[in-house]
C-alpha cells in the first residue's frame, strides 16, 4: 500500500489540481484576514480576541462570507470533491485499473491509498489556511492566543478534517459507482449544492413550516417551528458542521436549543468552558465521523465486488 | 497441491479449468469451459468477438469471479488465492493504459515496486525489457506522448518486468504496424525459452500459426476444439491438407472431370478460369500434365499448405 500511496502523493504534488487548491486556500486566508482587519477593532471587548480572527464578519463582509460559513458551505466540500471524484474511475478510464489489480496487491490497498493520499492533501490545505490566518493575524493584532483558544482552534482543525473526510468519502463513493468521470463529478456537486444551499435555505424551512404551522401567531408555535427546523437542518452535513464550528469558535454559544428572547435574557452572557463546548459538539462530530465511515464502507464493499473490465 | 501432468505428452499442466462459467444477468459469456494448457508452450486462444476470450482470461487471473466452476493456475485457485496467482502471472489487457504523466521507466518501476522487486534489482531488469521491446530510446519520455503501438510494446515490457511464469496477453498485436507485429510475435515465440508459458488471444490467425504449439477455438463461450496445432490440422482437414490453385486461359467440364479422377484429389472447384483443388499430396505434376494434355494453356499454379485459417473456418462455422 505504501507504494501506491507514495505514487498518489507524488502525482498530487506535481499536479495542477493541487496548485489550484493551495491557491484557493491562500485566497480564503486572505479574505478572513481582510475581514478581521476591518472588523476586529470595532468589536466590543472580548475574552477571545485571537479566536475572533477566525470569525469576525461584522459589517465588513456579508454574513455568509465569514470563515466558518465559507469552510462549511463551500471550501471543504469543494476540496473534498476535487480530491476524490475521479479516484477510481479515472484509473478505469485510463485502462490502468486492470493492470494495477493484476499485480499482487489487495484491492482494499488501492482504495485505502486513494483515500489516505486525498486526506493528506486535504489536511495539509486546511492546516495551511488556518496557520496562515493565525500567523499573519498574530502579527496584525499582536495578541497571542490563550491556551484555551489554541486548543479550541486545534479541535476546530480536527473537525474540519473530519468534515472534509466526509466529502472525500462521498466523492470516492461516486467515483466507484459511476464509470464516467463527468457523472461522478456532477453527482458530487449536485449533492453538495443540495445540502449546502437548497436544503438549508429552502427545503428544511418549507418542511418545518408544514410540520409546525402558525409560527407567526403564537410564541409556542414559533418555538416549535424553529425546533423542527433545527432538527431538519441537522440532516445536512454542511449545517451540522457549521453548528459545531460555531460552538467551537464562539465560546459564547451556550446552547444549541431554541430559546425565546425572554428565556435568552435570563442567561448569563458568560462563555462556555472548553469541556462544555466539546460536550455540545460531540454528537455532531460523531455523526460526521459515522457518515464518513458509511461512505467509505459502501465504496469499499462495492469496489471489492466490482467487475474489473476496462 | 501438486501440479497435474498431461498423460499424453508428460508435460506439466499449468492452467486448468473445470466447467468454468460466467453469466451476466441472463447471458452466458463463458459456458462450462474445460481448458488445459501445458507448461512452456505458447497457447493461442482464437474466436470471434464476444466469444468469451477476455472473460476467460480475467477469471484465470482472478480479476473476475466465475459464476460456476473452478480455474486453477499452477495449482492455485484463481478465485480463492488470487494474490498467489497474480504473483506469478502477468496480464496485458486489450486496451492497455499507463499513467500518462509518468515516463515509460517510471511506469515500469511502479509495477516492479508493487511486485516487491527492490530498486537495485529492478533497474537492470527495466533496461533489459525496454531493450527487448525496442523502447530503450524512449524510456524517459512521458507515456502520454506515446502512440498506440508504443503503448502496446510498453504493455508487453510491463508484463515481462515481473518475470512471470505465465503471461496472459489479450490481443497483444492490436494497433501495431506489420513490422511491430512481426517483432512482438517473435518475442512471444521466444518466451517459453525463459520458462514463461504464454496464453494469447488473437483474431489474426497467421500469427497464431507462427508461434503457437497449441490452440483453442472458442465460440459463444464454449471451447469448440482444443489441441496441438498438428493434431488439429490432421483432424480438421480430412478432405485433403493441400490446396492447389491452377489458372488457365479457359476451362471445360471434361478437364475438371479428368482432374477429379487423379488419385489423391479430393475436391475440385472452378471459379471462372481458376481451379481450386484439394488433395492429399502435392499433385502439381499430375494436374499440370492433365491440363496440357487437354490442350488448355496453363498460366500459373500455386500450392498452399494447410493453415489455421482452414481449421478456424471449419470449426467456427460448425460451432
Amino acid at each position: 500500500m505504501i507504494t501506491i500511496l507514495r505514487k498518489e502523493l507524488v502525482d498530487y504534488f506535481t499536479s495542477i489540481r493541487c496548485l489550484i487548491l493551495f491557491s484557493l486556500a491562500f485566497l480564503i486566508s486572505a479574505m478572513a484576514l481582510h475581514a478581521a482587519y476591518l472588523g476586529i477593532r470595532g468589536q466590543e471587548e472580548t475574552q477571545f480576541v485571537f479566536l475572533s480572527l477566525f470569525t469576525t464578519p461584522e459589517e465588513a463582509l456579508p454574513t455568509l462570507l465569514n470563515l466558518p460559513t465559507i469552510m462549511a458551505l463551500f471550501f471543504m466540500p469543494f476540496i473534498g470533491i476535487a480530491l476524490g471524484f475521479d479516484a477510481i474511475n479515472s484509473e478505469r478510464a485510463n485502462g490502468t485499473l486492470s493492470r494495477l489489480l493484476s499485480q499482487p496487491v489487495f484491492r482494499d490497498n488501492v482504495i485505502n491509498a486513494k483515500f489516505l493520499s486525498s486526506m493528506f492533501i486535504l489536511s495539509l490545505t486546511a492546516t495551511t489556511s488556518l496557520l496562515l490566518i493565525g500567523g499573519i493575524g498574530l502579527r496584525l493584532i499582536g495578541v497571542p492566543p490563550s491556551s484555551e483558544e489554541f486548543i479550541r482552534l486545534f479541535i476546530y482543525l480536527v473537525s474540519i478534517i473530519i468534515y472534509g473526510a466526509f466529502w472525500v468519502g462521498l466523492a470516492i463513493l461516486f467515483s466507484v459507482l459511476f464509470r464516467w468521470i463527468g457523472t461522478s463529478l456532477l453527482a458530487s456537486l449536485a449533492l453538495w449544492l443540495f445540502f449546502g444551499l437548497f436544503y438549508i435555505f429552502m427545503v428544511a424551512p418549507t418542511i418545518a413550516g408544514l410540520i409546525a404551522p402558525g409560527a407567526d401567531q403564537t410564541t409556542e408555535a414559533a418555538v416549535r417551528y424553529y425546533q423542527v427546523q433545527n432538527m431538519l437542518l441537522r440532516f445536512s452535513p454542511n449545517y451540522l458542521f457549521l453548528e459545531s464550528s460555531a460552538v467551537l469558535l464562539f465560546p459564547l454559544t451556550r446552547t444549541l436549543a431554541v430559546l425565546t428572547t425572554a428565556e435568552a435574557s435570563y442567561m448569563m452572557p458568560n462563555p462556555l468552558s472548553l469541556g462544555q463546548s466539546l460536550l455540545l459538539v460531540w454528537p455532531h462530530l460523531t455523526i460526521l465521523i459515522s457518515l464518513t465511515a458509511v461512505c467509505f464502507a459502501v465504496s469499499y464493499v462495492v469496489f471489492m465486488r466490482q467487475e474489473i473490465r476496462t | 497441491m501438486g501440479k497435474p501432468i498431461d498423460k499424453k505428452t508428460g508435460k506439466k499442466i499449468v492452467v486448468e479449468t473445470r466447467d468454468l462459467t460466467k453469466r451476466y444477468d441472463h447471458t452466458t459469456v463463458v459456458d462450462h469451459l474445460n481448458l488445459q494448457i501445458t507448461e512452456n508452450e505458447v497457447f493461442g486462444l482464437l474466436g470471434p468477438n464476444g466469444a468469451g476470450k477476455t472473460t476467460t482470461m480475467l477469471m484465470l487471473i482472478g480479476l473476475t469471479e466465475p459464476t460456476e466452476g473452478t480455474a486453477r493456475v499452477f495449482g492455485f485457485d484463481s478465485t480463492r488465492e488470487p494474490l498467489k496467482v497474480k504473483r506469478i502471472t502477468g496480464y496485458l489487457p486489450e486496451k492497455v493504459g499507463f499513467y500518462d504523466n509518468l515516463t515509460a521507466r517510471e511506469n515500469l518501476k511502479f509495477i516492479a515496486q508493487l511486485n516487491s522487486i527492490s530498486d537495485d534489482k529492478s533497474k537492470p531488469l527495466i533496461e533489459e525489457v525496454l531493450e527487448t521491446v525496442g523502447l530503450a530510446d524512449k524510456a524517459d519520455q512521458a507515456v502520454g506522448k506515446f502512440s498506440r503501438g508504443m503503448k502496446q510494446r510498453l504493455g508487453i515490457a510491463d508484463v515481462l518486468v515481473k518475470k512471470p511464469r505465465l503471461a496472459f496477453l489479450d490481443e497483444p498485436t492490436a494497433g501495431l504496424d506489420p513490422d511491430g507485429i512481426t517483432q512482438i510475435i517473435d518475442l512471444i515465440g521466444r518466451l517459453p525459452q525463459s520458462e514463461t508459458t504464454v496464453v494469447f488471444s488473437s483474431h489474426r490467425l497467421y500469427e497464431v500459426q507462427r508461434v503457437c504449439q497449441s490452440i483453442g477455438i472458442m465460440s459463444k463461450g464454449k471451447m469448440v476444439i482444443q489441441g496441438s496445432l498438428d493434431e488439429l490440422s490432421r483432424k480438421a482437414l480430412t478432405e485433403g491438407r493441400y490446396r492447389i490453385e491452377a489458372e488457365t486461359t479457359e476451362l471445360n467440364p471434361q478437364l475438371i472431370e479428368v482432374i477429379r479422377k487423379i488419385r489423391g484429389v479430393r475436391k475440385v472447384e472452378a471459379q471462372g478460369n481458376l481451379l481450386q483443388i484439394s488433395a492429399d499430396a502435392d499433385l502439381r505434376a499430375e494436374i499440370s500434365k492433365a491440363i496440357v494434355q487437354n490442350n488448355i494453356p496453363l498460366i500459373q499454379m500455386k500450392i498452399r499448405d494447410f493453415s489455421v485459417d482452414d481449421i478456424y473456418m471449419k470449426y467456427f462455422h460448425e460451432g
